[in-house]
């Protein structure tokens, strides 16, 4: 599509008589770019949290099998018995995954929206100043993160490409016999191509945090002088600390650390 | 009898000033008590051609629409914000004696008058001084970010031609805050609905029935297509026509095309010859050059002007010791120094380079050293004050103005001159109005440095809508030719026949060529200084080269579509004629005065040379079927207030 | 002092009309001083252009002092060119070395149309302006202009964002076709002067809201500051952002109030 002038010529006047269309409020908010722009955000800090903390718990598994599978059923048993087991889990995953959808759209319909504002892109090459590798990939980084989520999931959480998910243990010293997550885990691992894509997607989840965690600022416009140039070390610090994290696990399953 | 006397009797038309009764100062409140006005209620029934966006169209366009006017505009820009007013730099005039310094309305006025080297009309000039107080409370209102003190109130600074502290800037971008205001006032109307805006659409002629301007007819530059628009009035605020000279410190898009077919249409145009040389822009560098760049004139505040000594200098600048330095507006203009007024240091610097004392590879300029205001202000307070000059300085020369001296001189900036109008600034075309630069107004034979924003917002927001309603109070519901009357579709045919005839010539040489060599010949000529001798050449030059222009231009492709060589076909024509008519002008005025310096008028000292007797008067020229024989009318000057001196700066 | 730089190849975007196919043309400049503006090496070349009978590369400039915004030019891949802070007119030929290829590109969005060769229509800019980039001050009734200090600090931050000439650089750039520079460089200018504050949320909301309807959206590259002759910060954005939150929920109050 080339770029089409859509105005006939002639007289402008009036440009600013006519009303928006009221909308309940968020709904108002989101209509605009600058509004999905805080829901990028909202659903970026969200995601965020679930990510660091993630990984922390995670390090669990330094602590042997015991801690880490304790510490799995500690989460399927959170606030028991005030809310029955599972729960709560699902409560929160209901809610990353409410994030994880606001997230998607609200990124599908501002890419939509860029594609639209320059239907012609350049014919030479673009020479870009500022912008960088995470900031120019942020499309892409997020789908195959979203596509490792998936085989994630699949994995170990839900067992259907792993054979040991799901399988119980009772440990020295238990009266019941909990969820055998570390014993998952170090399956997995042990398969070298889905210890790759693991470290892959890591990196790409820490390239794509590089941008996000440095945009929020910038979006939400928490933005003062002053402390800009923490904003940018701020979002290298966390994206390096996730992905380091991260990483070690498969890294120490290969290593022959954990196992 | 003096030559005015026998001037005026032979006059062909009617000039009335229509100056009020009473006291000079009281004129302007005379006026507004006796206008008459129209019913709020009334005003929506006329429509207002308003052409041209800059300060005095923009702030023109978005008042009356304010009150209630349908507001027709015109611009050939792509947007209302493009107008050269942006370019201005150095600040705005306004006699509010925030400094405490003695300036009043009437010091502001009596420096006008007399930086005009009294050829203006004092009850015009004492209105500008007036309302220059309420354009800075407009100005302020309207979010422009004029420079501040550390105590929060507005910062002046001093200017060429005035001993007093009465500039208003914002950093060195005032013109372009200043019309974003008004184009941001200009554009809320558009919003609104009360200004109808045209954009890239260039007024190619004016349309007057039984006497009266009806309308113009307009080229839209993106099809092509002539169209005609009637209206009660119309305004004229196009801007100069400095881009005579080619090489002008106005835009490439400047012109005289509006104000010149009013001209052929009836529209008297007072003192061409009247144009104004900066004494400091970017010396030319090269001979491919398309424009010359203003420094701002506010850089003499702090920079000091000299040239060596010795007229085979080879050092640079900083080699070359104090004493074989010629700091000669110090030494010529001791009072005023290096801020005396710009047609007296132009002269100044021109007499130097032509004595072989210029600088750079060029020898055509000469330094504006600030290593003096460093030293004494600091590096720092020097950048804040100049820094973004500085780097265009840079950008445009190449080299690092805080470390080698500017190289500067003159250039061609504004034109005093334009369409005669009277004190509501209406042509003597009832019903078309003249607006800001392209009126001849308020500033006389000179303009003094900040006031040209001041007369392009005074004449825009405080003059024409009280003006215009008067004029348009006695024409409620009477009936108006519309545009299926005979007048616009000859003048729309008129225009289309005259564009075709560019494309048809088909000769060998562009627009731009004879822009350029038409410059050439006004400059040498009719420039900074001018003889009689040299003014006789230009017109038998001029006319030989139009001829050429007639039967050899060359303008590629087609009438119907975005054409950027046709358009400058159709202004250089123009400017060939005016160039004819400004010679004339500067020929019939055996006079020096203000930024009209003929060496034959000139004083021991070099001085220029008035002719109070035979010359206090404004020479309004009337279209005579062809550009070589125009008919002259006068309109005798008299100085009530301020009295008649020899202007001195020493 | 002058050096001439020898056979630059020129790369110009040529296209008909707006609806037409467009195309590169190659040109060649044999020889230009480095003294020479970028326009004026268009400008030699157009009258070369003519001069052989053909029709001249259209683009847009007019002051040629970098204040006006008219010139836009994609050089090499860059908004104005490889010069920071520079607009394509004060772009100089001392920039480029002999033999240099430079490839020159009108704006591309879609909502700066290309009207012929280099030129677009950037009115969608005056759209967003007249959608609320004004301080409603009605001519006559303003106050003394010393009755409302202002911090010499805030009037200087006003200054800074308010130095932007409109030239869509910021559009041009951005890899989404965003002006939310241009916009919050206005904003930013009048929200943060003491005589902006009465139309502060409206004149966020009823902007954002046109540059939306027109632009892509900003995901904070970084580029347009890059390209801005005027450098103006991408800090307006975030002060944009923030006021158009603020506004969202300033005006619900303020609604729920009647």
């Amino acid at each position: 599509m080339a770029q089409v002038v859509t105005s006939h010529r002639g007289p402008v006047t009036g440009t600013a008589t006519h009303k928006r269309k009221k909308r309940p409020f968020l709904l108002d908010l989101y209509s605009t770019a600058v509004g999905k722009k805080y829901v990028m955000g909202i659903t970026g800090v969200a995601m965020m949290g679930f990510v660091l903390f993630h990984m922390i718990g995670n390090l669990k598994m330094y602590a042997g099998a015991a801690g880490l599978d304790h510490y799995a059923h500690f989460l399927q048993t959170l606030l028991y018995p005030l809310a029955p087991k599972g729960w709560v889990l699902w409560i929160l995953r209901g809610g990353l995954i409410s994030m994880l959808f606001l997230h998607l759209h609200a990124a599908w319909s501002l890419t939509r929206l860029n594609r639209h504002a320059r239907p012609m892109k350049y014919q030479s090459k673009r020479d870009y100043q500022i912008a960088n590798f995470a900031s120019r990939t942020m499309r892409w980084t997020g789908i195959i993160v979203l596509a490792f989520l998936v085989w994630h999931l699949l994995d170990l959480t839900f067992g259907v490409v792993n054979s040991e998910t799901g399988k119980m243990i009772t440990h020295p010293g238990d009266e019941e016999s909990v969820k055998a997550v570390y014993a998952s885990i170090v399956y997995s691992f042990q398969r070298t191509p889905v210890a790759f894509f693991y470290v892959v997607a890591n990196i790409l989840l820490g390239i794509h945090l590089f941008h996000g965690a440095w945009s929020i600022f910038q979006s939400f416009g928490l933005n003062n002088p002053r402390f800009n140039s923490w904003t940018r070390a701020f979002a290298t610090g966390f994206a390096s600390i996730v992905v380091i994290g991260n990483v070690s696990f498969p890294i120490a399953v290969m290593a022959g650390i954990v196992g | 009898m003096t030559l005015t006397d026998e001037l005026f009797a032979k006059n062909t038309v009617t000039l009335d000033s229509k100056i009020p009764e009473g006291p000079v100062a009281d004129k302007w409140d005379n006026y507004k008590q006796n206008m008459k006005l129209v019913n709020p209620n009334n005003k929506r029934k006329f429509k207002v051609i308003v052409v041209g966006t800059g300060l005095a169209g923009a702030s023109a366009a978005a008042t009356l629409a304010e009150l209630g006017y349908q507001v027709d505009a015109f611009t050939f820009h792509d947007s209302a914000r493009r107008a050269h007013s942006i370019a201005a730099q150095g600040g705005i005039n306004g006699a509010k004696n925030y400094k405490g310094d003695g300036d009043s309305v009437h010091r502001l006025f009596y420096d006008t008058v007399k930086g005009g080297d009294f050829r203006s009309r004092e009850a015009n000039v004492h209105r500008l001084a007036q309302v220059s107080i309420d354009i800075i409370d407009q100005m302020v209102a309207q979010g422009v970010p004029f420079a501040r003190e550390y105590g929060g109130l507005l910062d002046n600074r001093s200017f060429g031609g005035a001993q007093v502290s009465r500039t208003f800037y914002a950093r060195g971008q005032t013109g372009q805050q200043l019309l974003l205001g008004a184009y941001q006032q200009f554009s809320r109307q558009v919003g609104l609905g009360g200004i109808s805006l045209y954009n890239r659409t260039e007024l190619i002629d004016i349309v007057v029935i039984d006497g009266r301007a009806s309308g113009i007819v307009v080229r839209d530059l993106v099809t092509g297509e002539i169209s005609s628009h009637a209206a009660h009035a119309v305004v004229l605020a196009t801007g100069g026509y400095g881009n005579a000279f080619f090489l002008s410190t106005n835009a490439m898009a400047c012109n005289v095309t509006a104000a010149w077919r009013a001209h052929r249409k009836g529209a008297l145009f007072a003192n061409p010859c009247y144009t104004q040389i900066h004494p400091t822009c970017i010396p030319q560098s090269d001979d491919s050059q398309s424009k010359l760049t203003l420094m701002s004139e506010s850089l003499r505040n702090d920079g000091r002007v000299w040239v060596p000594v010795n007229p085979n200098e080879t050092r640079l600048a900083r080699d070359i010791p104090e004493e074989e330095r010629d700091y000669y507006l110090e030494r010529l203009y001791p009072s005023f120094g290096n801020l005396a007024p710009r047609d007296v240091s132009s002269r100044a610097a021109k007499r130097l380079v032509d004595n072989g004392q210029g600088v750079g590879a060029k020898k055509n300029g000469v330094y504006l050293d600030f290593s003096e205001a460093i030293e004494r202000l600091g590096h720092d307070v020097v950048q804040e004050r100049y820094g973004n000059l500085f780097e265009m300085y840079e950008r445009i020369a190449g080299e690092n103005p805080y470390e080698t001296p500017m190289r500067i001189y003159p250039a061609s900036h504004y034109t005093m001159g334009g369409l005669w109008v009277d004190y509501e600034l209406q042509t003597n075309i009832p019903g078309l109005y003249a607006a800001g630069e392209a009126n001849f107004s308020d500033h006389g034979a000179n303009r003094l440095g900040a006031s040209a924003l001041m007369q392009g917002l005074s004449d825009g927001y405080f003059v024409l809508p009280y003006t215009i309603g008067n004029g348009l109070a006695p024409l409620l519901n009477k009936p108006m030719p519309g545009i299926d009357h005979p007048e616009f579709k000859a003048a729309e045919e008129a225009a289309r026949v005259r564009y075709n005839a560019y494309l048809a010539i088909n000769g060998t040489k562009s627009p731009d060529y004879f822009h350029r060599e038409l410059g050439k010949i006004i400059w040498d000529y009719c420039g900074m200084e001018r003889t009689e001798e040299g003014l006789k050449k230009a017109l038998e030059l001029l006319p030989a080269l139009y001829q050429e222009f007639k039967t050899d231009l060359r303008v590629t492709g087609d009438g119907d579509s975005l054409n950027q060589t046709l358009e400058k076909a159709g202004r250089v024509d123009d400017f060939f004629q005016l160039g004819m008519l400004m010679c004339r002008d500067a020929l019939d005025r055996n006079e020096s005065c203000g930024g009209h310096f003929r060496s034959e008028y000139q004083t021991d000292e070099g001085e220029a040379l008035r002719d109070d007797v035979n010359y206090c008067h404004v020479a309004a020229w009337q279209w005579g079927g062809d550009p070589m024989t125009p008919n002259l009318n006068v309109e005798p000057l008299e100085f009530e207030t301020v009295h008649l001196a020899t202007r001195s700066y020493k | 002092m002058s050096n001439h730089l020898k056979n630059i190849t020129l790369r110009i975007w040529r296209q008909a009309g707006p609806a037409a196919k467009g195309n590169f043309e190659t040109h060649v400049v044999d020889e230009i001083t480095d003294e020479a503006s970028f326009l004026e090496m268009l400008d030699l070349l157009n009258d070369k252009l003519i001069t052989e009978g053909k029709e001249a590369v259209v683009f847009d400039h007019d002051c040629r002092e970098g204040i006006c915004g008219t010139c836009s030019l994609m050089i090499d891949g860059q908004a104005h060119g490889p010069q920071r802070g520079t607009a394509s007119c004060q772009l100089h030929m001392r920039q480029f070395k002999s033999n240099d290829t430079i490839t020159i590109e009108p704006w591309r969005a879609s909502a700066f149309p290309i009207i012929k060769d280099l030129m677009v229509d950037r009115s969608a800019f005056d759209r967003i302006i007249e959608s609320g980039g004004y301080i409603t001050a009605e001519t006559g009734g303003a106050p003394d202009a010393n009755l409302i200090p202002i911090s010499k600090i805030v009037a200087d931050a006003a200054m800074d964002s308010a130095a932007c000439i409109g030239c869509g650089a910021c559009v041009a750039a951005c890899p989404n076709g965003a002006a939310n520079l241009f916009t919050g460089a206005k904003i930013a200018h009048l929200s943060r002067l003491p005589q902006g504050q009465a139309e502060r949320y409206s004149r966020v909301e009823a902007m954002v809201e046109t540059m939306d309807e027109k632009f892509g959206s900003c995901t904070n590259h970084g580029e347009c500051e890059a390209a801005c002759p005027k450098e103006i910060s991408i800090d307006v954005i975030a002060l944009m952002n923030k006021d158009y939150r603020k506004a969202k929920f300033a005006n619900r109050k303020d609604l729920a109030r009647k």
